[in-house]
């Protein structure tokens, strides 16, 4: 491996957008799962510590769907700071004074990566509907030439919740010896009929939009911004609990004394889901929220690897899964339900792999991962340095 | 947690590994190395002993999610998950040892439990308490009520312990099952009683039996 370092490696970013943003596919463009090809294409990226001299202690962080690279980043759109600052930086879990941690926008995405919103070089307009269906595995493709590009030949760890989960699933299946370690949170091996949906209820919000325009609002002049904020507020119902919403909210009126008999947001609820849906379509974009959601309903890993049973996914030339896993639950998550995990721990039981599960206790639903969760970060934190002590990482063995 | 704990780990078991008595025997019988799966395995404090002297790849699974976080926060692999369920998937022979320590006798279906132990690892480590042991059986005889002993410290009505078994009994069910007793360590209080399974005094005099097993 030559590659120089990887600050280095790539070009000089819009000084707006923070973080790095390269060109990949380009001599040979990027077969995908349904057999279209894609290429050249961008990724954008974020990395955060110091890559070791061997290489060795590179984290890759797999973002959830309409998550992006600014894991510590303020937000160059909306001003947040970065999604997952609870458990990732300096002295954190992830810690950032010890690993190399990197994390790309998903192709398909709307944050700096090739998606239907970028423009199609054979037409010089925007993709539209005529990008590509992408799959978690053309995801999990594309992550795996950018941290070929970064001159990583194995990742410490791959880790990630909900999509991100899946991601990581992906990786450890398509590319067991290039990952060390897997941490899929909060997620399954396949979309349950549920989860699909649902995700059906936002495309079609976003699709009976008339301002969606077949795909082509770019070219229109409009945004879907109903459609998308229905959807979104559709999906952000899902992320929570019904014990956590009525904590949050109960039946409380929104700034007024009584119910005004009509159809204003009276409760507060409403209004906090409203608000959600405002906010999210300053930042996404419809066409990629269709493509990422169907990109989940697609993921079946016993299917795609295990000819219908999930066991055979982690199995190689008759030998179980080298990487080490932990796998982790939320209790009060009815998306991605603790079952959805226990099947994935029963398949590498089936493989004797090295596994280690937790469910959380707490009642704040499927988001639990992105919030403080000081057992689930306890997890972490001591799943990590067990594998570094055995990956040999040592805490001087930074450049 | 084995069901034993609570009113005993405090009490006089502690060895001077800083462990308790029977996890210590259990820690003899396992060869340096090797692949252990211990099951019920609580706070880690097995196999964060047998990962740190003997060198072994060690996993456990643990029905308490206080002991499953305990455990993955020191870096051991440890899923939650319950013996008479979760361990049905693992292929034959995963495990060079199983190992179950004092929760025999809280299992639903021990019988099953000792077949699936024998069947995923070559070999099985079980540690029993002895219902047959002279002071249980006083007890019985003289107050004519349930016995509660110092290690057994549960009424009746409370306890998590269903299928008490002697190690007369445990002995013969070993040998229904195809399973052999390759080594046993019989002790009370005051230390080691015997070495032999099929012993009378065992029976009488070990409080305890830590047994290593194999399916023929």
């Amino acid at each position: 491996m030559s590659a120089p370092n990887p600050a280095a490696a790539v070009p000089a970013e819009p000084a707006t957008m923070p973080g790095h943003r390269v060109t990949l596919g380009v001599d040979k463009p990027m077969r995908l799962d349904s057999g279209a090809e894609l290429g050249p294409f961008d990724v954008a990226y974020q990395t955060y510590g110091t890559l070791n001299a061997d290489r060795s202690n590179a984290i890759l962080i797999c973002h959830a769907l309409t998550g992006d690279h600014y894991v510590l980043d303020q937000h160059p759109v909306t001003g947040k700071p970065g999604w997952w600052e609870m458990l990732v930086g300096p002295g954190r879990p992830v810690d950032t004074d010890r690993y190399f941690v990197i994390c790309s926008n998903v192709i398909g995405g709307c944050m700096g990566s090739t998606g239907p919103k970028e423009t199609d070089p054979a037409t010089g307009k925007p993709y539209g509907l005529g990008f590509p269906v992408i799959t978690i595995g053309d995801m999990v493709r594309a992550q795996k030439l950018l941290v070929e590009h970064l001159g990583i030949e194995q990742l410490f760890c791959v880790i990630g919740g909900s999509m991100g989960g899946m991601q990581v699933l992906q990786w450890a299946v398509a590319y067991p010896e290039s990952v060390f370690a897997a941490v899929p949170i909060a997620t399954a091996a396949r979309h349950s009929a549920q989860n699909i949906a649902f995700h059906e209820v936002g495309r079609q919000a976003i699709m009976a939009d008339p301002d969606w325009a077949g795909g082509n609002y770019l070219l229109e002049g409009t945004r879907p911004h109903r459609g998308l904020a229905v959807a979104r507020m559709a999906a952000h119902i899902t992320y929570l609990s019904e014990p956590a919403l009525h904590r949050k909210f109960g039946r409380n009126l929104q700034n007024r004394q009584t119910v005004t008999y009509g159809f204003d947001a009276d409760f507060q609820v409403e209004s906090y889901l409203r608000h959600q849906g405002i906010t999210f379509v300053e930042r996404f974009d419809a066409n990629s929220y269709l493509y990422i959601t169907r990109a989940m309903d697609y993921f079946d890993l016993a299917a795609d690897y295990g000819g219908g049973t999930l066991s055979n996914a982690f199995r190689k030339d008759g030998k179980g899964t080298p990487v080490r896993f932990c796998l982790a639950s939320f209790s009060s998550d009815w998306l991605f339900p603790t079952s959805e995990s226990r099947a994935i721990v029963h398949a590498l039981n089936a493989v004797a792999a090295n596994v280690s599960f937790v469910e959380i206790r707490t009642d704040k639903g499927h988001d639990s991962f992105l919030l403080d969760e000081p057992e689930f970060h306890q997890v972490i934190r001591g799943f990590l340095e067990g594998c570094a002590e055995h990956r040999g990482l040592t805490r001087t063995s930074r450049t | 947690m084995s069901p034993l704990d609570d009113k005993q780990a405090s009490a006089s078991t502690a060895s001077g590994n800083g462990i308790r008595t029977d996890l210590k025997l259990i820690a003899e019988m396992v060869e340096p190395g090797s692949r252990v799966l211990d099951v019920g395995c609580g706070d880690g404090a097995l196999l964060a002993f047998l990962s740190r002297r003997k060198g072994v790849d060690g996993r456990g699974i643990e029905l308490s999610m206080d002991g499953v976080h305990q455990c993955v926060a020191q870096g051991l692999s440890v899923i939650q998950g319950d013996a008479e369920t979760d361990l049905q998937d693992y292929p034959p022979g995963a495990f060079d040892y199983v190992i179950l320590s004092q929760t025999l006798q809280a299992m639903r279906e021990p019988r099953t439990v000792l077949e699936t132990m024998t069947r995923i690892g070559r070999r099985a480590i079980v540690s029993v308490p002895n219902f047959g042991y002279w002071r249980i059986r006083a007890q019985l005889l003289l107050t004519g009520r349930m016995p509660v002993t110092e290690k057994l410290g549960y009424q009746w009505w409370e306890t998590p312990n269903i299928h008490f078994c002697t190690i007369k009994d445990f002995v013969v069910l070993a040998e229904e099952l195809g399973i052999r007793i390759e080594r046993c360590m019989i002790v009370n209080g005051a230390g080691r009683v015997t070495g032999h399974a099929h012993s009378g005094l065992a029976n009488l005099l070990g409080e305890q039996g830590v047994f290593l097993l194999r399916r023929d």
